[in-house]
């Protein structure tokens, strides 16, 4: 045990400066302002219910990455929910695949309104590599009315991070 | 290299018998280097029967329609070396005795083929019932088939799949779990289906296919660079691997082979793919029995890793670096030099957490004797990877049969034989250190020169196949040219598909809340086996 504690007082506190991607300390800007915006339109909390619609995974690994230490979302008031029920906000990847159109059409109605979809990732967001076939229905809009779309294969938690701003600037 | 070379006896034995079976004595083939054996329909069963009796490994089967006739194929692999076999089906009467009654790894493997090209599989305990079909196409609908559009017949809405015969169970206090497809969590969406009692499982059903995408179908048509794209997101974390085994198998058809230069670096994105996700998995295990210290540590090293892929290579999961005939990125001196630093870096933070994992009664308490997969139920299921090697599988297509850079490197398969969680949690530790030390000889070894190949265009109906270790296990490939560097056929069997039932067993009789930490132990990949 005390090697534990020793490990975790040696490794310290990693979250608030992150001299590594951001030499300009982008993340803490983003994340800043984020929190600005999360105060100002949703009493500083912000829920969020992910959704993989037919991703092959990469998205998903990379909005895993937001609850690192390093990036440790939850400290500007965002976070992720377990049921739809409880959510502002839908966070859908992947192409819809025709398989996953109705729990996804299931989920959608089980949020209260207000309620805001953003399609995340390229596939998400304009169908990607997969496209729309027998067995996709390509980008997320095909099937839900979409507020925000964030680009990138797959987004990095730093893209995340500046798509959800984005996204609420425009709420 | 200090193997001895392995007696053949054994293979010998085994290949004479599937001979005697086999249609032309003198038509002795070979695809990709790889012994074939051209098989009359009726024999297709009788061939299972055979392998099963010298413990062959089935591994999977995959089917083409070259109009008129279907081409099926199987691939087994027996003392680490692989077999495949070849049939042809007429399309006016698509029947192919079944594998599955000798093989369970046949079962779900079958059942696709049927709903993909309409081939029945007779003797299939399960022969009626759809697996990658939900209602997104009809029953008489065959996506695989030539004459069906890529676009398909799609209705508006694709009704949920609602009347799909799970296995039911009954008494007083039995109770259903019905889980899924969209999952309390940030991943990928699959039914389960319990049947427990109390605490207990008695019984776990997969449902999967949700995320079907039509991969196999949209591959067709395309070219060799995009066809490596798409192969790095059937499982975006083994883009790697994934994109490696549709090249090698691209290559194979074309006649190219890799500098040696391109080879090395393969092998070190393949070895970074696998210490990511060893490390993200370990740091998922702890977070799934409540230990936070756990999950931050590990995730910590994890995200080092990531942002130095970034930095190297330009892209954290290291997507599109592995493309026909070589690969897009390259390591300066440099690079190779700070790469060598941060496997010291790591090596040693392994070895500090290890300790405190070690030493923690209440994570032992919970990894335990929990989830346990037996040697006799891996090797009867053909378990790969991980999950087959913490239960005493030794397989590994790195060591044999092996392929570059893995055949010029000094490497242990670690393996273990408990088969339970804390088995699979700490093989995963042993591969990470493995991974390093291949990662260092690499370094170390890599030869000068260029990193890509000119690509050359493979002659219409150039057939290719391929095995790579991905971070999961054993990955196939199989691909066909068309004219004019155009795609026919393209099939990749990930591990997930063939590890997906172990997940069955491994629940039985373990109390509900443990299944997280037993699903997180073996980790399938959802996308890459529904395609």
């Amino acid at each position: 045990m005390l090697r534990l504690y020793l490990k975790a007082l040696t490794t310290g506190v990693l979250t608030e400066p992150v001299p590594y991607i951001d030499k300009d300390r982008l993340l803490e800007t983003v994340g800043l302002e984020l929190k600005t915006a999360i105060e100002r339109k949703f009493s500083r909390s912000l829920a969020i219910r992910h959704i993989d619609a037919g991703s092959c995974n990469g998205c998903e690994l990379e909005i895993h990455a937001l609850n690192n230490v390093y990036y440790d979302i939850e400290r500007f008031g965002i976070h992720f929910v377990a049921s739809p029920r409880h959510a502002d906000v839908l966070l859908v990847t992947g192409p819809v695949s025709r398989h996953m159109q109705a729990a996804l059409l299931r989920a959608y109605d089980a949020t209260p309104a207000p309620k805001w979809v953003v399609a995340s990732g390229d596939c998400a967001a304009c169908g990607g590599e997969f496209g729309a076939s027998y067995a996709s229905c390509g980008a997320v809009k095909n099937v839900l009315p979409v507020d925000a779309t964030i680009a990138g294969c797959p987004p990095s938690p730093l893209q995340l991070m500046q798509g959800l701003l984005n996204t609420l600037k425009v709420l | 290299m200090t193997e001895t070379t392995k007696p053949n006896g054994a293979w010998d034995v085994f290949m004479s018998e599937l001979n005697a079976l086999a249609e032309d004595q003198a038509d002795r083939r070979t695809l990709s280097g790889v012994d074939m054996l051209m098989l009359a329909p009726e024999n297709w069963g009788k061939a299972a029967q055979i392998a099963r009796s010298h413990d062959a490994r089935w591994a999977g089967v995959w089917a083409e329609d070259l109009s008129g006739r279907f081409s099926v194929d199987c691939c087994l692999e027996c003392q680490g070396r692989y077999l495949i076999l070849r049939t042809a089906v007429a399309a006016e009467h698509p029947e192919l005795p079944s594998h599955a009654p000798f093989y369970p790894a046949a079962d779900r493997a079958e059942r696709h083929v049927r709903d993909m090209f309409g081939i029945r599989f007779i003797g299939h305990p399960l022969q009626e019932q759809r697996w990658t079909r939900h209602l997104a196409w009809a029953d008489d609908e065959f996506p695989l088939r030539k004459d069906f559009p890529a676009q398909g017949f799609p209705q508006a809405s694709t009704p949920p799949d609602k009347d799909y015969p799970f296995l039911k169970a009954e008494g007083p206090s039995v109770y259903e779990i019905p889980v899924g497809p969209i999952h309390a969590g940030i991943i990928e969406p699959g039914h389960f289906r319990f049947q427990a009692v109390g605490e207990t499982v008695l019984h776990l059903e997969e449902r999967l296919g949700y995320v079907h995408k039509g991969i196999e179908k949209i591959a067709e048509g395309r070219d060799p660079v995009s066809l490596a794209k798409l192969a790095g997101r059937i499982s975006g974390d083994s883009a790697v691997a994934h994109a490696w085994a549709a090249c090698r198998a691209m290559e194979a058809a074309a006649g190219l082979s890799c500098s040696e230069r391109a080879d090395y670096m393969r092998g070190i994105l393949a070895e970074r793919e696998r210490a990511i996700n060893h490390l993200g998995d370990m740091a998922a295990m702890c977070n799934d029995v409540g230990f936070a210290f756990g999950y931050y540590q590990f995730g910590r090293l994890r995200e080092l890793w990531l942002r130095d892929n970034r930095t190297l290579f330009a892209h954290r999961l290291m997507m599109d670096c592995i493309v026909p005939g070589g690969v897009a990125v390259d390591l300066k001196f440099d690079d190779c030099a700070a790469m060598k630093e941060t496997i010291a870096t790591l090596r040693a933070e392994l070895s500090d957490l290890i300790k405190i994992i070690d030493a923690n009664s209440s994570l032992e308490d919970r990894f335990l004797a929990a989830g346990v997969l037996s040697p006799a139920q891996a090797q009867a299921l053909g378990a790969l990877g991980f999950v087959g090697r913490a239960s005493g599988q030794i397989f590994d297509v790195r060591k044999a049969p092996g392929y570059p850079p893995y055949d010029q490197l000094d490497l242990t398969v670690p393996v273990e034989t408990d088969g339970d969680v804390a088995a699979r949690f700490w093989l995963r530790y042993k591969e990470l250190r493995t991974a390093c030390r291949l990662l260092e000889q690499m370094l170390e070894q890599m030869p000068e020169g260029a990193v890509l190949a000119d690509w050359r265009t493979p002659e219409a109906g150039a057939e290719g196949f391929a095995a790579v270790e991905g971070w999961r296990g054993e990955i196939l490939c199989y691909v066909r040219f068309d004219e004019g560097n155009r795609i026919a056929r393209y099939y990749p069997r990930d591990p997930s598909q063939i590890n997906w039932p172990a997940l069955e067993k491994i629940q039985i009789g373990n109390i509900v809340p443990d299944f997280p930490v037993c699903n997180k132990s073996v980790n399938g990949s959802y996308s890459g086996q529904d395609l």
